[in-house]
């Protein structure tokens, strides 16, 4: 049998890492908020790590909502980019290597964004995931719940439309 | 000390807008006017320059924020319920954007507002924003 042997696992989980890495650390806005993400397979978690700079009233204290809708629309914005990417992948049509290598996929463009504020976000860390509830060849529909300490107790969610990339060819 | 006086402060005061670099410019009556200048830790697309729609729907709720709290009818603070942006293009790298926020309508409860950016260009909006803000008495 000349059939290929599969590379090991490390190898492709590094890669696919190494991918997902250089799509999100290749936005400054995304850095400047300090959003990391954590992969499992496909699903993506958004994590907003606690700063000084994320308050918005310094009273309570609490995150400013212009913060947690960034982190919202990151979050979309990537886990949108990322379900497309990944089934590239899988299908052989995209080399993960090139996206390392900085040949950076276009991302898709935010067509309106809604964010319902829950409850007030507290001075912590603050995760989030994206659903894709719809994604065309042209238009994207995605929800996305953040939440702190409770994974049961959302503290925003948002759901955003969303035009997507052309594809060459 | 006059309400427009506490809310240019109140700007000030809040860290994450002095992280956006915004400046506010105008305010009272219900009107508020917020500059976010140009600044490079705030791009979305590095191979062009624009702005991550996050720093503007900051800039958007930071201004409707204002606009609440600075209607005659508003005794103090104010909190986001909800807020809808629509993106209508992408900001011209290099300009300022400016937000013009109005809180056209507001009960014992709630605060309707809503707000328009631009560039330079200010004929052609880049955002719209629309939202409900609560009435903290």
């Amino acid at each position: 049998m000349a059939r290929k042997r599969p590379e090991p696992v490390q190898v492709i989980k590094q890669r696919r890492d190494a991918a997902l890495s250089a799509l999100v650390h290749g936005v400054p806005y995304i850095n400047f908020l300090g959003i990391e993400f954590d992969r499992r397979g496909d699903e993506l978690t958004a994590i907003l790590p606690y700063d000084d700079k994320l308050i918005g009233n310094p009273m309570i204290p609490a995150i400013h909502g212009g913060a947690i809708s960034g982190f919202l629309e990151v979050a979309a914005v990537i886990g949108l980019s990322w379900a497309t990417l990944w089934d590239e992948i899988e299908r052989g049509e995209l080399d993960a290597d090139e996206i390392v290598k900085g040949h950076l996929p276009r991302l898709p463009k935010t067509i309106d964004f809604t964010v319902d504020y829950l409850r007030s976000g507290l001075p912590r860390d603050a995760y989030a995931r994206a659903k894709v509830n719809r994604s065309g060849r042209r238009y994207a529909s995605v929800h996305v719940e953040a939440w702190q300490d409770n994974r049961e107790r959302a503290f925003a969610q948002a759901t955003g439309h969303f035009l997507m990339p052309r594809r060459d060819g | 000390m006059d309400k427009s006086k506490i809310a240019a402060q109140f700007i000030q005061a809040i860290p994450h807008a002095r992280a956006l670099g915004l400046a506010l410019t105008e305010i009272g009556d219900g009107v508020s006017v917020i500059e976010m200048p140009y600044a490079e830790h705030l791009v979305g697309d590095p191979k062009t320059g624009v702005i991550h729609g996050g720093a503007v729907s900051a800039l958007m709720d930071t201004c409707c924020g204002a606009a609440a709290m600075s209607h005659p009818n508003s005794p103090s603070g104010t909190a986001t319920i909800d807020l809808r942006i629509d993106y209508m293009r992408p900001a011209t790298a290099g300009q300022t954007i400016v937000t013009r926020a109005e809180c056209y309508n507001i009960t014992r409860s709630v605060a309707f507002v809503r707000a328009t950016a631009v560039d330079d260009d200010t004929n052609n909006p880049v955002a719209m924003a629309t939202g409900a803000f609560t009435v903290e008495r």
